[in-house]
């Protein structure tokens, strides 16, 4: 019995990481849908999303969902402004120049950090206060609750979004082909910007998530978080909504299954052989359809 | 074709004599304490930037395949021969392998280091290299994270606390390190000019239709995967050496990052741009100390620059060629243009 419900705590702490896993890799997927972009900055908008929200509770004083808001609104434009600057100049170039500048801007991000707000990781306010919720014998700290549930609603909302809305429509379209769509009328440098700030916007969500669960702010937070979730993106299906949430929730419980029973040295390493195996079994991902090569 | 092509010799000549000539300088400078022990340290590490580039280049600039794992080759070879030399000097006084000359054990090891290196490379390469851009960009920094987390936690490399103590061989033999280097030049610039490198080249440029003429692609990818990764192996050799502490977080993910910058700016796909941009990216931020903290801000400002405005580094596919400079001098470019452009800057 006793190891049961140790087991149990492992697959909810597994699905409370996995949902911020899957939130980030949400971000990966549909820049990666839209612009066949791999944002390797991405993991670096987290960090960014952690510090504007911890600045707006620590320095401003606002409440959690106020401070929320704003790291959305911060990550957002930050993720239009680095696609406008360094990613538009290079639509048409070659996908190393573009993952190279990817990882420019990563490292810039983190760099720019490292300098405003040094190396030391920062506490971050605790800011959830929901009691604790008994399942039988098994207790749910509020925090894993509140993660869970905000990060099911935002991916509901996503689809929702994706599927019903105009806008929505126009980023199937332009992922789907981009020149076809501009001849339909779609504005796909709108698209793409909008592509842009969803995608961050749900990174900040998921960096407050995080943060109220291991509440500490550094300049290399993002690196690690990014990694992973984007990992979780391939393990879905790249550029396939569902496969994000699919594949976050997976490497989040793989991630806690392995710490709590193998070892947590290896989680990671794990993790990335995961990747590997994915890569070389399936490279299209749980949810992907193989693609022919055209010559 | 083949009875056609001259062998420019005295290409070859001038070339040798002045990386000799750079050699006495150096170790002249040396011997007179004109260098102190601080900045035959930064030349340490420009060896091993030097090294790392140009065979990075292999992958990144000739194979056209971006890899963000040659800080987990770098690794293997680091260790394995820091542990070779290490168990050597344990030994008991008087035993066989403690009367050999040091550089003989340092030699050996470094190749030992490049060896496994090599053999890791194949092993990664074989499945790897079945996916192109992208995903063999993601999967070779996997892999180089797995080397990096399981390096940290075997027994034989110190585990989290990492090798303490190895003897100091790179700073003690500084002529067997710079001629190491050249060496690891000169082998892989005659590589890229040879039969093998024109297939590589082939691969880069357009993988369909080198496979449709009958080039043999994985077997080349690989190749030029596995000899990187031997150098890279060399290069980790001579710095466990120089450092003489290998612990955690010596060749994380951002040591690959640090290398693929040289290579990018540099230009990928020209050794002379790898060799300028590792001196240059390791003497500046030494030379501009007092700005030390904006130096990763102002890589990374240069990377995403270069990339929108030349896309193709600094140096592009140019080589330099001593040969070719001394004949523009004297004006006679036209007319040898063609038989020295068969030959190679060394330096």
């Amino acid at each position: 019995m006793e190891q049961v419900v140790m087991f149990l705590k492992q697959v909810i702490n597994g699905v409370q990481v996995g949902s911020i896993y899957a939130l980030v890799a949400l971000g990966y997927t549909m820049v990666y849908g839209i612009v066949k972009l791999l944002n390797f900055a991405h993991g670096d908008f987290i960090m960014v999303g952690a510090y504007i929200s911890l600045f707006a509770m620590t320095g401003a004083g606002m409440p959690v969902w106020l401070a929320a808001v704003i790291a959305v609104a911060g990550c957002a434009l930050l993720g239009v402004l680095t696609e406008k600057i360094a990613y538009k100049p290079l639509r048409n170039s070659p996908k190393l120049s573009v993952l190279i500048t990817a990882i420019g801007v990563s490292l810039f991000l983190q760099n720019l950090f490292l300098i405003l707000f040094t190396s030391s990781p920062k506490p971050y306010p605790n800011t959830v206060n929901i009691p604790a919720v008994n399942v039988g014998p098994i207790q749910i700290s509020g925090v894993t609750l509140v993660t869970i549930v905000l990060s099911a609603v935002s991916m509901i909302a996503l689809q929702l979004f994706v599927k019903k809305t105009k806008m929505g429509r126009a980023m199937r379209a332009v992922s789907e082909d981009a020149q076809a769509a501009t001849l339909m009328g779609v504005n796909v440098n709108h698209t793409i910007s909008l592509t842009f700030a969803v995608g961050s916007g749900l990174a900040a969500i998921a960096a407050v998530m995080y943060c109220t669960a291991y509440p500490m702010v550094d300049p290399y937070m993002g690196s690690m978080l990014g990694l992973k979730a984007f990992i979780a993106a391939v393990l879905g299906g790249i550029g396939i909504i569902p496969g994000a949430m699919l594949g976050g929730f997976a490497i989040g419980l793989i991630e806690s299954l392995t710490k709590a029973y193998i070892s947590s040295q290896l989680a990671d390493a794990v993790v990335f052989g995961i990747l590997i195996l994915v890569l070389l079994i399936k490279p299209a991902g749980i949810f992907g359809k193989n693609v022919g090569e055209k010559v | 074709m083949k009875d056609t092509v001259k062998v420019p010799w005295k290409a070859y000549i001038l070339n040798a004599f002045c990386t000799v000539l750079i050699f006495v300088a150096l170790s002249g400078m040396i011997e007179a304490k004109v260098i102190d022990k601080y900045i035959q340290g930064i030349i340490m590490l420009v060896f091993v930037n030097i090294i790392l580039a140009v065979s990075l280049n292999l992958t990144t600039g000739f194979l056209g395949q971006i890899a963000l794992g040659h800080a987990g080759f770098m690794s293997i070879g680091a260790y394995t021969s820091a542990i070779i030399t290490k168990a050597v000097k344990d030994l008991p006084d008087g035993s066989f392998l403690q009367s050999l000359p040091p550089q003989l054990i340092f030699g050996v090891a470094l190749l030992a280091g490049g060896i496994l290196a090599a053999l890791f490379g194949i092993l990664v390469g074989i499945p790897a290299l079945r996916l192109k851009g992208d995903y063999l960009a993601i999967i070779t920094l996997g892999f180089g994270e797995i080397i990096r987390v399981i390096m940290e936690n075997l027994e034989i490399t110190g585990g989290a606390q990492g090798l303490r103590s190895i003897p100091g061989y790179s700073t003690k033999y500084f002529g067997m390190c710079y001629w190491i280097t050249i060496l690891s030049i000169v082998i892989l610039y005659m590589l890229v000019r040879s039969r093998h490198g024109r297939a590589i080249m082939a691969i880069r440029e357009d993988d369909i239709a080198s496979e449709a003429v009958g080039i043999p692609n994985t077997y080349y990818k690989v190749m030029a995967f596995s000899v990187a990764a031997f150098f890279a192996g060399i290069a980790g050799g001579i710095y466990a050496h120089y450092l003489r502490i290998l612990g955690a977080k010596s060749f994380n993910f951002s040591r690959s990052i640090e290398i693929i910058v040289i290579v990018v700016l540099g230009g990928m796909g020209s050794m002379t741009g790898s060799i300028v941009a590792a001196i240059a990216l390791t003497i500046l931020p030494e030379a501009l100390r007092s700005f030390s903290d904006y130096r990763m801000l102002a890589y990374s400002i240069a990377l995403i620059v270069v990339m929108i405005f030349k896309p193709s580094g600094l140096f592009g596919r140019y080589e330099f060629s001593l040969m070719g400079c001394i004949d523009k001098i004297l004006g006679k470019g036209k007319k040898r243009s063609k038989e020295t452009a068969a030959e190679g800057s060394v330096k």
